[in-house]
């Protein structure tokens, strides 16, 4: 016991003094968060409508007052026909509304810019909304559960936690073991009377720790900046602690592996980040993939925690509801977690 | 020197694959004895020592080492040797009295032993002043003296050195071997690989190794004179020039 505790002592006077590396850790997942929950928003604010109105009626007015009280728009002004294609060139406008009324008939037009595909959907369907709102048509209700104005932070976050652990645990976790080969350390650890667990456990439990204070610093921010609704935050944690572990697993595993601490680097960015990214279901949608791809992404083990994450955060269910999810994060954690430590045992004979 | 034998190795074998690195060799050490480990490079000494300190299991062959099975008591071998690598392996972002802490800890000494010993330690070491500076702070010589130290702190029987001098200039080489001495004159037997051929003129006796096998051993005089040799670079010429692995 003492033995490990001089041990996780050491690992984490390491981490300390390598402070350039531990900003990196603590404030890259903070600016990422904020980077995706309030700078890169798939939803679009701040529309820039004009309008064009040959003839003034009590119609063409109502519409009117609409886009200019509606807070997702910017009204512009209204201008000639003539000046649309400048307007929207010269960038002034996302949209222009033509509204024509004729003998007691609105006809109405929206003029949008596709320059830019995403947002010229967003800003018709927005504009569309706004004014049929004045239609005599019976209206569709429209209610979006969970996530009433499709707010794509909530989206985002439990992806960027999923994608954050496994970089940084995995990463640091495989980088310092490697290390310890590369400058010889690991040597006079494994010839010590150490035993080889003691020396893997006094290695995961400080990168351990450190993972729970980005999680709480994490979780922190996203209920105080962005809003995230959080169910039960007890379930959040326990799902959480048991993707760091599978995370430090992982890190574990690619240690055995490799050689060099840039190999290390490489492996962990190249293997486990680009399909975190693409086949997690944080950015793409799972169920739009082709069926290669669908049962590909069910190896990615972020993919089961962002959907639990999702579960558990923005629909609020209990931990009965992400049974599925658990269960395969333990197994995996299990596989890993037995996988490393005989390799690691193994490379020490 | 005594007749005890602290280590004994009877046709150690290591293969890997269809090569092996290691074949047959047999040799014993006595107590206090500074035993030479001499080859070319890839002649097989690091993968022999290996062996013996435990890190890697032999394909045949028995070994004891300070009275243990190396293949059936490897952690009752691993508490009573010391263990020196060519990198002067210490963590260069620790302190010299974290560093000197961690691994007397790892021994199983208590805390008072470490206080006590480590006192002595720097004394003996003119460290007192750099206790709390970092390892990649001092100069190269220091952390080499540092680190045989660190791999003696326990008060091993046995200590081995895998190439303990590597890059470090004549003076140096020099003062650290007069540390060698002191703990060999206390009893300790030193195991010690090199590639300085003058150093192996203080070795009490020195094995040359040539493509897995131990060709020669005896003292340094001896085989001096069995190779109508002036010096003992001459002799590991006429020995290792033989070899057919080179590197």
């Amino acid at each position: 016991m003492a033995i490990l505790g001089s041990m996780v002592r050491k690992e984490s006077l390491q981490i300390w003094r390598d402070k350039r590396t531990l900003l990196i850790v603590l404030v890259m997942p903070l600016v990422l968060m904020l980077l995706f929950g309030f700078a890169i928003s798939m939803e679009v604010n701040n529309v820039r409508v004009a309008a064009v109105v040959p003839q003034h009626s009590d119609q063409t007015r109502n519409a009117l007052m609409r886009l200019q009280v509606n807070p997702y728009f910017t009204f512009e002004g209204l201008m000639p026909v003539g000046d649309i294609d400048k307007v929207l060139r010269s960038g002034r406008a996302d949209a222009v509304v033509l509204l024509d009324d004729r003998g007691g008939t609105l006809r109405q037009q929206i003029i949008a810019d596709g320059s830019n595909t995403a947002t010229a959907k967003s800003v018709t369907a927005y504009v569309e909304g706004a004014l049929a709102e004045s239609g005599r048509n019976m209206p569709v209700t429209l209610r979006t559960l969970y996530n009433p104005q499709l707010k794509s932070s909530y989206n985002f976050v439990p992806g960027i936690l999923g994608m954050i652990f496994i970089l940084i645990c995995a990463i640091m976790t495989s980088v310092s073991i490697v290390g310890e080969k590369e400058r010889g350390t690991m040597d006079l650890l494994l010839v010590s009377p150490v035993r080889p667990l003691t020396v893997i456990i006094g290695k995961l439990v400080p990168y351990f720790l450190l993972s729970c204070i980005l999680l709480a610093l994490m979780l922190t921010l996203s209920y105080t900046v962005l809003g995230i609704p959080f169910g039960n935050i007890f379930n959040i944690i326990l799902v959480s602690l048991v993707y760091i572990v599978l995370a430090l697993a992982v890190g574990l595993l690619i240690s055995t592996m490799v050689r060099t601490q840039l190999a290390a680097l490489i492996a962990s960015a190249m293997i486990f980040m680009i399909p975190v990214i693409m086949l997690s279901g944080m950015i793409f949608p799972i169920d739009n993939m082709p069926d290669i791809l669908q049962w590909l992404s069910c190896v990615v083990p972020a993919r089961w925690y962002i959907s639990a994450m999702r579960c558990l955060m923005i629909q609020q269910q209990a931990l009965s509801g992400v049974w599925l999810e658990m269960t395969v994060l333990v197994g995996m954690t299990l596989v890993i977690l037995v996988l490393a430590v005989r390799k690691f045992y193994l490379s020490t004979k | 020197m005594s007749e005890e034998k602290v280590i004994t190795v009877k046709g150690l074998t290591k293969r890997f694959g269809d090569f092996t690195a290691v074949d047959g060799i047999t040799f014993d050490v006595g107590r206090g004895e500074i035993f030479g480990f001499l080859g070319a490079n890839g002649a097989g000494k690091t993968t022999a020592m290996r062996m013996l300190c435990g890190l890697s299991r032999p394909t045949a062959g028995s070994g004891t080492v300070a009275g243990y099975d190396i293949l059936t008591q490897p952690e009752e071998v691993k508490r009573s040797i010391g263990y020196m690598s060519q990198r002067f392996s210490l963590y260069e972002d620790l302190t010299v009295l974290e560093n000197l802490r961690l691994f007397s800890t790892i021994y199983g000494m208590s805390k008072r032993e470490i206080k006590e010993r480590g006192d002595i330690v720097f004394r003996q070491l003119g460290m007192e002043n750099m206790r709390d500076t970092l390892v990649s702070d001092i100069p190269t010589g220091w952390k080499q003296k540092l680190a045989f130290t660190v791999s003696t702190i326990h008060n091993p029987g046995v200590v081995f050195l895998d190439e303990p001098t590597g890059g470090v200039d004549p003076l140096t080489r020099r003062k650290f071997w007069e540390l060698i001495y002191r703990e060999s004159s206390r009893g300790m037997t030193v195991f010690v690989t090199t590639h300085y051929l003058d150093e192996a003129e203080y070795c009490n006796r020195v094995s040359i190794m040539v493509d897995g096998r131990v060709e020669a051993l005896d003292t340094p005089r001896n085989l001096k004179e069995k190779y109508h040799a002036a010096t003992m670079d001459q002799v590991f010429r006429t020995v290792a020039g033989a070899a057919k692995r080179g590197d």
